[in-house]
């Protein structure tokens, strides 16, 4: 790592303003540390050096002419889910072969309006869909930590983990992500790093692959809480080519860091300490409860009853809403064709061929919830039990409690290829056991590094909040991360 | 509810997927495992309980019903497998 890619968003919009460097040289360092590293992490599925170099040549003539966005000059990845235009666009899926949109997603307009400059796009799992990014078309990503002294290699987790390997190994100053189920929050957990999913509606999805639309939200991947809270206020917005935006002003996340937590409730809910989670996680939890209590918040036990039912729910109402947005990938429009005998036969080559073993397994349970005779028993009861478990967090809330505090994972990062989990796909879904019922709800969720178990590898913990109040989680965040320190993994690579 | 063979068949046709027998097969398990996993959800009480439509309390977004995009056949067709005349190509499919 040279100097320059280790400072955060913030540090670097400082050097910029100072002039102790340009964002051309800012950009180069990026690009280097990538040609260095990319081979051994797998988080670029492409790197876009010409662009990122234009990018940052036009953000320091802006500069030189005294225009500066929140953002000039900062180098980030995006993830392979936004549309960038003339730029790969897959969703890391072999179906979408060849994609190079015509148009730009709305998160990412509003970065590059902001001065931001493109290091190019990163791996996840296949259409959002995995929490070890393994389902990737382009292969696993490799996590830059490794247990105290193990050479195996472990998942970043899923399904941003090219956006978390990318930070966590300074491959960029910061990166977009998408969570559906905790596919922000998890992989950040897993890397160190801090990761937010903003209230849905926050960010506009016009232009991000539809994975389940009524739970993607995008958010961003940073060093830290501050970083986060930069990226975030740049990319919401509200649009009008998204109606499910909502009509709110962005508030400026980064002015609620440092205010005091005096008078705030936290509450900790029993049911998210599931049996079999390990004692550390325990322990980690119970750290944070004193971190919170010591800078002058008020902890109170509450119940959110339907938290069991979250998971079931969810593993019904995503699938269903991916068979139905995955329908449009027939080999007609865009991306991958193998020719059949007839058009039905096209189509059932195509999807064959382009679909990942993960994406056919939940475009079939999706299909198969919404056939004729089921829809009662599976859809519509997947459909109520989401309102009672956001009912539990209304009344939660109604009851002044301000925020939720539980560990953001089940466990620290695993291997990639675990046998165990390969075998049985429910296994792998538990992974977003205290991140899912957040989607469900449509509420905003951040996790912050808070420790390292044992093995030496990170821990994160999960802040909720009521709907549109990010800012009393980059408050409440960044206590712990005072508290914690960050977490950054020694260089092997 | 458990899924057999002939299910996984009628619903990978309907998801218009290809599957080998030995794909077929194998689903068979991993579905079954899936439905057994959510089945749970039909022991939640949900009397007088609305099914969810939107998680945010909002009204639809309108707008005026005017022509605000469009002039842009080449852009829409330059991703396609085959095109002519801006037109997609597809298998025959009316004899």
């Amino acid at each position: 790592m040279t100097e320059l890619t280790s400072l955060t968003i913030a540090e670097a919009r400082e050097k910029l303003k100072a002039k102790e460097f340009t964002s051309v040289e800012l950009t180069k360092a990026y690009l280097s540390a990538i040609d260095a590293a990319n081979s051994v992490f797998n988080a670029y599925v492409a790197v876009t050096p010409e662009k990122a170099l234009d990018m940052a040549k036009a953000s320091d003539e802006r500069r030189a002419a005294g225009t500066v966005g929140a953002l000039e000059g900062i180098p980030l990845g995006i993830k392979d889910l936004f549309a960038t235009r003339d730029v790969h666009t897959q969703a890391c899926s072999h179906i979408l072969d060849g994609f190079l949109p015509k148009y730009e997603s709305t998160v990412t307009q509003n970065l590059w309006d902001d001065g931001a400059v493109m290091l190019g796009k990163l791996n996840m799992d296949e259409f959002a869909m995995g929490s070890s990014n393994e389902t990737s078309h382009y292969g696993a990503v490799v996590n830059p930590w490794r247990a105290n002294g193990s050479n195996q290699q472990l998942v970043p987790g899923g399904s941003s983990g090219g956006s978390a390997a990318a930070v966590s190994a300074f491959l960029c100053a910061g990166a977009t992500a998408t969570d559906t189920g905790g596919s922000i929050r998890q992989p950040a957990a897993f890397t160190g790093t801090v990761g937010i999913k903003p209230t849905y509606g926050r960010c506009s999805r016009w232009g991000t692959v539809a994975f389940a639309s009524s739970l993607d939200q995008a958010g961003p991947i940073a060093r830290d809480v501050r970083d986060a809270a930069i990226m975030l206020k740049s990319m919401a917005s509200v649009d009008a080519k998204d109606t499910t935006s909502v009509d709110l002003p962005v508030p400026d996340y980064e002015a609620s860091l440092g205010q005091s937590l005096k008078g705030m409730k936290i509450g900790i809910p029993k049911e998210y300490r599931v049996e079999g989670m390990p004692e550390e996680i325990e322990k980690l939890w119970a750290q944070g409860i004193a971190w919170l209590k010591d800078a002058g918040a008020e902890i109170v036990d509450i119940t959110l009853p339907h938290t069991k039912y979250a998971l079931p729910a969810y593993y019904i109402v995503a699938p269903a809403e991916a068979s139905s947005n995955l329908a449009r990938y027939d080999g007609v429009r865009y991306g991958l064709r193998v020719d059949g005998k007839d058009i039905v036969d096209m189509y059932e080559k195509t999807r064959a061929a382009g679909f990942g073993t993960e994406v056919k397994r939940r475009i079939m349970i999706g299909t198969y919830v919404l056939s004729a005779g089921y829809y009662d028993a599976y859809y519509l009861q997947a459909q109520k039990v989401r309102t009672l478990i956001k009912r539990d967090f209304e009344i939660v809330f109604d009851a002044g409690v301000d925020a939720i505090l539980t560990p953001a994972t089940p466990s620290s990062a695993f291997g990639i290829a675990d046998e165990d989990l390969a075998s049985d796909p429910v296994k792998m879904y538990l992974n977003d056991i205290f991140t899912v019922t957040v989607n469900m709800a449509g509420l905003p969720g951040i996790a912050v590094p808070a420790g390292l178990d044992a093995k030496g590898l990170p821990l994160g913990l999960q802040l909720i909040g009521k709907p549109f109040e990010e800012e009393t989680l980059f408050r409440t965040a960044y206590v712990i991360e005072q508290a914690a320190g960050r977490f950054t993994p020694s260089k092997w690579w | 509810m458990s899924v057999d063979l002939a299910t996984v068949k009628r619903v990978a046709r309907l998801a218009r997927i290809a599957v080998t027998e030995e794909d077929a097969n194998r689903m068979v398990g991993e579905l079954n495992g899936i439905i057994n996993f959510v089945e749970q959800l039909s022991g939640v009480d949900v009397t007088g309980v609305e099914p969810m439509t939107s998680v945010t309390p909002m009204e639809m977004r309108k707008r005026a019903d005017a022509v605000t995009d469009g002039d842009k056949a080449d852009d829409i067709v330059a991703n396609a497998p085959t095109t002519d005349h801006n037109f997609f190509l597809v298998p025959k499919v009316v004899e």
